[in-house]
């Protein structure tokens, strides 16, 4: 349909207007990381830097300063957090999701797994805390990669069950034929074919994982273990002299998966649309 | 019909994510349902437990600052959740029209939901600073107020900060699912209904909307599911404050538990919490299956 000068004066208002929101305060967050501190406690702001000073970055990645020994502990914390979460989330889930895919398992049970992800952490919190508490569990890595397991397993085995739904069954049941395994045949002749799945599975897993907050503000409490969002909010409540050095921890945090999500941004809408409109 | 072999392996399949999810949910779970019952604390030395029945309960549900806190979420959930719909499908509206830079923009919108909580909470924060955020300076200078406010600091405006701010970050799952449902609307059949005389306005509500609505229906109830349980952003952004006017429900929670060391009476307060939860849990069940036998998705 042809468009009157009008309309497209209104769409293109439309699609400036949509890029302003949303790029605006990630852009402005970049402007703070980058700008003098005097700029940004001018009233009414300066929005252009004066000048371009990238030494929040540098100090940032500093092992030997106060801040950056924070900022790169809980970076690798989270690297190790969320990586260790994913590889154990997938382990477990695509065994789990071949059983509901290819051996009936009942989608009853299914729904209850993606049930346990729905309920408030709120509700498990305090049994955990006590539990890995008297255990002497708390402020450690593996402890959260265990929980983070959990929370990221039900999404994981929904996800590579819708996907192996729709991959040939023939192959597996030649590979059976020839009096292969039910692992060997998962290991060598599903896998193979669902490596696309399980890469969009990881990523959103990984994103997750990298997201979350509450597990981590109660189970950790020191640079051993404490991740990026924790550390952030710690930045954020302290006082803290310049706010630039906030919206650079920011950016930092934002980078690994805004890069993800820009570089295989076809995998990771499909796979959210998927993932939250499909029962 | 599965053979035997078959059989045993569907358990042994599932057994190990079984025991995970048993572990670290169910058990918890089940502990929480029985601590709500006693009156256990928090505490360095053993402290002796008791049952008291259902005396956590009574308390809990004639509490007003609970049912405050309730309210709160809900509001929350109701407003940030509505406006993510209808920003979200008009922005996926946009998205369905030819224009230049359209690959771009639909690449654009992906950059909030990539942000994590926590940094789109201290982002957020920064912007609204009463002294020196991007919003004051934008408003004064744009001559839309005279004096800076304190936006989080004030009662009366909190709340809705947090929500912008929370449906900044959320609005893209919305219209990257409202997008996907729109490119299956049949060209031909708005294409008759133009012929026919209907405005742009009335091929959307009559044909486009009702469309999409399966979708879009489900997207929002699992929105409305993750947004009943708010706690990162309000943590960061206001610690509930002020006044309490931005203390949510999970918020209250985890305030019994770890401020006031409460564990029981936190307990019945997170176990009433799931109860509406698992209400929600079940609607998205319902919406999800429905749009599943009604074909598109």
């Amino acid at each position: 349909m042809r468009r009157s000068l009008l309309q497209s004066v209104l769409l293109y208002a439309c699609v400036v207007l949509v890029a302003l929101f949303t790029a605006g305060p990630l852009l402005w967050l970049v402007t703070m990381s980058i700008s003098a501190p005097t700029d940004l406690t001018e009233v009414p702001l300066r929005w252009i830097p004066s000048e371009v000073d990238f030494s929040r970055y540098q100090t940032l990645l500093d092992l030997n300063d106060g801040s950056g020994e924070r900022f790169l502990s809980a970076l690798r914390n989270s690297i190790l957090t969320a990586g260790g979460a994913t590889l154990l989330a997938l382990l477990l889930a695509v065994p789990a999701a071949y059983s509901f895919s290819r051996r009936n398992a009942s989608m009853v049970l299914l729904f209850a797994f993606l049930a346990t992800i729905m309920m408030p952490p709120i509700t498990y919190i305090l049994p955990l805390y006590s539990t890995f508490s008297s255990l002497g569990m708390l402020n450690k890595t593996l402890t959260l990669i265990v929980v983070y397991t959990a929370m990221l397993l039900p999404f994981a085995t929904w996800l590579m069950k819708s996907n192996i739904d729709v991959l040939p069954i023939e192959v597996e049941q030649a590979a059976f034929m020839e009096g292969a395994s039910t692992a060997y045949t998962i290991r060598e002749v599903v896998l193979p074919l669902a490596l696309p799945a399980i890469a969009a599975t990881a990523m959103l897993s990984f994103l997750v994982a990298w997201d979350e907050f509450f597990y981590a503000l109660i189970f950790t409490n020191d640079l051993s273990a404490k991740t990026l969002p924790v550390a952030i909010a710690d930045f954020s409540a302290g006082r803290v002299t310049d706010y630039g050095v906030i919206a650079t921890v920011g950016v930092m945090a934002t980078l690994p998966p805004a890069i993800l999500a820009i570089c295989f941004q076809k995998f990771i809408v499909s796979g959210l649309v998927a993932g939250s409109v499909k029962g | 019909m599965l053979g035997r072999r078959q059989l045993r392996e569907k358990w042994f399949l599932l057994a190990p994510a079984m025991a995970v999810l048993a572990l670290i949910t169910l058990m918890p779970l089940a502990n929480t349902f029985w601590l709500s019952f006693t009156d256990t604390r928090i505490s360095a030395l053993p402290t002796p437990t008791h049952f008291i029945g259902l005396e956590n309960y009574i308390y809990a549900l004639t509490d007003p600052d609970f049912q405050d806190a309730l309210f709160r979420t809900l509001y929350f959930t109701v407003v940030s959740v509505g406006l993510e719909g209808v920003i979200g499908v008009a922005i996926a509206v946009l998205l369905n029209q030819q224009f230049k830079g359209r690959t771009l923009l639909r690449a654009l919108i992906i950059l909030p939901w990539a942000v994590p909580t926590i940094v789109n909470a201290v982002a957020w924060r920064l912007i609204y600073h009463p002294d020196y955020g991007a919003l004051n300076s934008m408003l004064y200078q744009l001559g839309f107020i005279s004096d800076y406010r304190s936006w989080i600091g004030d009662p009366m405006t909190a709340m809705h900060m947090v929500i912008l701010a929370d449906m900044w970050k959320n609005f893209p799952l919305v219209a990257y699912v409202a997008l996907a449902a729109l490119q299956t609307v049949p060209g031909d059949l708005l294409k008759a209904a133009a012929v026919e005389g209907a405005s742009p306005w009335k091929r959307f509500w009559s044909i486009t909307l009702p469309w999409i609505a399966g979708p879009l229906m489900v997207v929002m109830v699992l929105r409305t599911i993750e947004a009943f349980r708010v706690f990162d952003i309000v943590y960061v952004m206001t610690g509930g404050g002020p006044a309490d006017s931005t203390k949510t429900a999970s918020f209250y929670v985890y305030q019994e538990y770890f401020n006031y060391l409460r564990s029981g009476s936190g307990a019945s307060y997170a176990v009433l919490v799931a109860g509406i939860s698992a209400v929600m849990i079940l609607g998205y069940y319902a919406a999800a299956r429905r749009q599943s036998q009604g074909g598109a998705a």
